[in-house]
């Protein structure tokens, strides 16, 4: 617990210390509506990592998440180009029911066929691309086809900060009283840390493990509609490899890919730092090169430090079996 | 550098740990030890647990450095910066949760790190075998090398641990609690072993909770409590009740408080239980307040029917009643729904998650009353927590504290804490107090003598005669899948035991 907790106060650091050198070049970055447009624009990684961070907890992964956002994000942008005039929460509704069930797929076919769950992801991810060039036939679909409700919801401002950001601070809340505060909660960090132990417990491990694809599938569906609506257009390859900057986002985030160690702020943590980078550098202006560069340079800095704090916990596995006598 | 030596007769020490200390956040696991170990001679290393003695090994063996102090091989200070660093030095050891690889086989699984070379530095697969079947066969072990680890039970894991720590040439054998998943056979073929390795000159050191054991083999002890040296001398010198009192600081008298118990009506009936190929025909019946006892050698089916009965595999045929009605249980949850719970015998796999609090790994089965509106309590949790793990005589710095940085030994205790935290109507104990130290012994046997006589059924599994006549009202002894007799009052002795168990008839004859 105490390394996790120093290992948040880390990243939490290193996020302020990123602020303060961009300041250094361009004080315009950290002014409060900027960082609360950053907030806002990382928001749908936020909303996916704490997704990934619960089937990653049960020691599974989940690819599929990009490509169900596009699929999802889709089917809600030809909704609302058939029915202009059905109400955007309904739409909102569909997103959720729908990431849902692209997720429970997922999770049947891990759960009760026993095939690995990269395994299942890779797949179903390609499924669900395939599935939108089937539906749309390829075409985009833009922003003046889509009614004005439709895109103007995530850009409604509260108190400074447009709706898409709430709902990040809303799943995040969501989540965070599930994982510590609910029986269920308890059971994925269960299942992760030792399934023998877990299923000894009377804790199903499948499904524990097909609630998880369903939670992460959900959350999917739901930064599918947002995404769509903010950008404005929906076609194919929307969000293309986005499922990496997720897993990313997690692992920097402190969970564990052995499963059973993590929390959600070191997730939205996690998610920020990258996402920071990914803002900040553009806007500093270095040449896109080194924009690579440096994005991917501190992705393997933050894994680095990661499996270095993480080898306490590689050694407890071998604890599993030597402290135990 | 003659000094060392801890009495004039005696050769000089091979191995030597002197002020030894090793602190984890909050616990000071070792405080300035020390310990010699001779050549030729086995050294039984004796103490609570959490006194420190696996910290010891794993100082010794490269897996944890010390803070301060110093490690001497003839005299001379050494370092093992990495287990590989140890194993050189001929530094060996036998944990007792071993640590090997599923998916490879047997001789594999001997091998690994310095497997045999052929031509072109390419492993020797032939002779690898060949040796792996040669220290197998020499430590009595009836294992195919080629098969997979996976396929074996605890028992012939372990001794693949033994024969691994036997492949590499050490001076220096170390054996941490290696006697608890064998069967008395299996026992003896290692204290033949043990005397082999002794007459080759290595030096041993042996950890064990069981004191006939510690009489039958080690020629000179060390006592350590909560970190410290408390002494060391021969074993010709001592008997048991000095080093208990060593041990604990104390002397523990009732081992097995029993207590009288009314028992009750019926609480659980099999009938006819069977599998295809683990047990057949299990018939019994369970009442209220009473300890039931299951006895047999290691690898008489007696955990396999356990975790069937408690939906962890499926019996061919066979029907439960719980409190007269037919009860389905198809998976532990469905168990633990009808109030019968098991703690399983391999603790570290199937018990307690490492990386969680103590607290959370107790109240995992019981969040249901912990928790209000759907949402956990903690000052409940830690209560419920707390209740249970002092019983047992847990020692932990705090209830917040990962049970992976736990002593071996309190691990199980967690593990017992969070069962009978369920309050169930039936608790199948599998080897309750394997790697639990005399003191906690009594704590837990009291406990659960205390929640019997409060109506609590329980079905002990123990392959350790003065546990099953200590605390059983009634024994059933399994041999081979099959229950060979049910006893209890005179016909209860530990001849009779050992008899069915064994399949030796009245005359002496194998039945
Ligand atoms: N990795 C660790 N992190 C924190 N504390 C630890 C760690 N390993 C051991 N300890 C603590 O060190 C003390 C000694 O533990 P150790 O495992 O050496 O006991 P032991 O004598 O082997 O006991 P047992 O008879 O139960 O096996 C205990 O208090 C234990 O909690
Ligand atoms: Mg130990």
């Amino acid at each position: 617990m105490n390394v996790l907790k120093s290992r948040e106060t880390i990243l939490f650091a290193a996020i302020l210390a990123l602020l303060m050198l961009i300041a250094t070049r361009f004080p315009g970055f950290v002014a409060p509506t900027n960082l609360l447009n950053v907030w806002a624009d990382t928001s749908p990684l936020m909303i996916l990592a704490l997704g990934q961070m619960v089937v990653i907890l049960t020691r599974c992964i989940d690819l599929s998440v990009a490509a169900n956002l596009a699929l999802t994000g889709m089917v809600c942008a030809m909704i609302n180009v058939a029915m202009p005039g059905l109400p955007v929460i309904v739409i909102v509704g569909a997103a959720l029911i729908m990431g849902a069930a692209l997720g429970a797929v997922n999770g049947l076919l891990v759960w009760k066929l026993s095939i690995p769950p990269i395994v299942v992801t890779l797949g179903t991810m390609t499924i669900f691309r395939g599935i939108i060039f089937l539906i749309s036939d390829g075409q985009w679909i833009n922003a003046h086809e889509m009614s004005a409700s439709f895109t103007a919801l995530p850009r409604i401002q509260v108190l400074g900060l447009p709706l898409l950001g709430w709902t990040a601070v809303l799943v995040a809340l969501i989540m965070g009283i599930m994982m510590s505060r609910t029986a269920p909660g308890r059971a994925f960090f269960a299942v992760g840390g030792n399934p023998h132990a877990a299923v000894y417990t009377g804790i199903d491990v499948g499904r524990t493990q097909f609630w998880a694809f369903v939670i992460s599938g959900m959350l999917a569906g739901l930064a599918g509609y947002l995404w769509i609506a903010r950008y404005a257009v929906a076609y194919v390859d929307i969000a293309g490899g986005f499922e990496l900057d997720v897993v990313a986002a997690c692992v920097i985030g402190g969970i564990s890919i052995a499963g059973g160690v993590g929390t959600v702020v070191g997730t939205i943590l996690g998610a920020l730092f990258l996402g920071l980078i990914k803002n900040a550098l553009p806007v500093v202006d270095i040449s896109p090169f080194w924009q690579l560069a440096i994005s991917g340079a501190a992705i393997i800095m933050a894994v680095t430090f990661n499996s270095r704090t993480g080898r306490t916990k590689g050694r407890i596995i071998l604890k599993s079996a030597e402290i135990a006598q | 550098m003659g000094n060392l030596a801890a009495d004039a007769s005696a050769a000089h020490p091979v191995l030597a740990l002197d002020g030894i200390t090793k602190t984890f956040p909050g616990v000071k696991a070792l405080d300035s030890v020390r310990l010699h170990l001779f050549p030729g001679e086995v050294t039984a290393l004796i103490g609570e647990n959490g006194a420190g003695k696996s910290t010891v090994v794993k100082t010794l063996t490269g897996i944890y450095q010390p803070d301060s102090g110093q490690i001497l091989m003839d005299g001379q200070p050494v370092q093992f910066p990495t287990a590989q660093s140890a194993a050189d030095a001929g530094v060996t050891a036998i944990h007792q949760e071993t640590v090997l690889f599923e998916e490879l086989s047997v001789a594999e699984n001997i091998y690994i790190g310095h497997a045999p070379r052929g031509a072109f530095k390419m492993i020797d697969r032939r002779k690898m075998r060949d040796d792996a079947a040669r220290i197998l066969t020499s430590i009595g072990a009836k294992i195919d090398p080629m098969v997979r680890l996976k396929d074996l039970g605890i028992a012939s894991r372990h001794l693949v641990a033994i024969a691994r720590a036997l492949s590499i040439d050490a001076r220096v054998v170390i054996m941490d609690e290696p006697t608890a998943a064998l069967s008395q056979k299996e026992i003896e073929e290692l204290y033949e072993l043990v005397d082999h390795l002794k007459a080759q000159g290595k030096a041993i050191l042996f950890i064990s909770h069981k004191f006939d054991e510690i009489f039958r083999i080690a020629d000179r002890w060390t006592v350590f409590r909560d970190g410290q040296f408390i002494g060391e001398g021969l074993m010709s010198e001592v008997d048991e009740s000095d080093l208990v009192r060593r041990m604990v600081g104390r002397s523990v008298d009732q081992i097995y408080p029993k207590r009288a118990a009314v028992i009750g009506n019926e609480v659980l009936k099999v009938v006819g239980y069977s599998h295809a190929t683990e047990f057949e025909d299990i018939n019994f019946t369970l009442n209220r307040g009473e300890i039931l006892g299951f006895y047999g050698l290691v690898g008489a089916g007696r955990s396999e029917f356990m975790q069937s009965l408690i939906g962890i595999t499926r019996p061919t045929k066979g029907v439960t009643r719980v409190g007269g009605d037919i009860c389905v249980i198809r998976s532990p949850a469905d168990a633990v729904d009808a109030g019968i719970v098991y703690v399983p015998e391999d603790r570290g796999k199937q018990g307690a998650i490492l990386d969680m609090p103590i607290f959370q790994n107790v109240t995992l089965p019981s969040l249901g009353r912990t928790s209000k509106n759907g949402f956990t309590r903690m000052a409940e949790e830690f209560a419920l927590a707390r209740t249970y793990t002092q019983r047992l005589d847990l020692r932990a710095a705090s209830l917040d504290t990962p049970v992976g940085s736990l002593s071996g030994g309190n691990q199980q205790k967690v593990v017992i804490a969070k069962w009978l935290a369920t309050k169930p109507r039936v608790i199948i104990l599998d080897e309750p107090t394997k790697g639990i130290d005399i003191g906690s012994k009594a704590a837990v046997h009291d406990f659960m003598s205390e929640l019997a006589a409060q109506g609590l059924s329980v079905i002990m599994v123990s392959s350790e005669i003065p546990e099953i006549m200590g605390m059983s009202d009634r024994v059933i002894v399994m041999r081979e899948g099959r229950i060979a007799a049910e006893l209890s009052g005179d016909a209860l002795s530990p001849e009779t035991l050992v008899r069915h168990a064994a399949g030796i008839t009245a005359k002496g004859e194998a039945a």
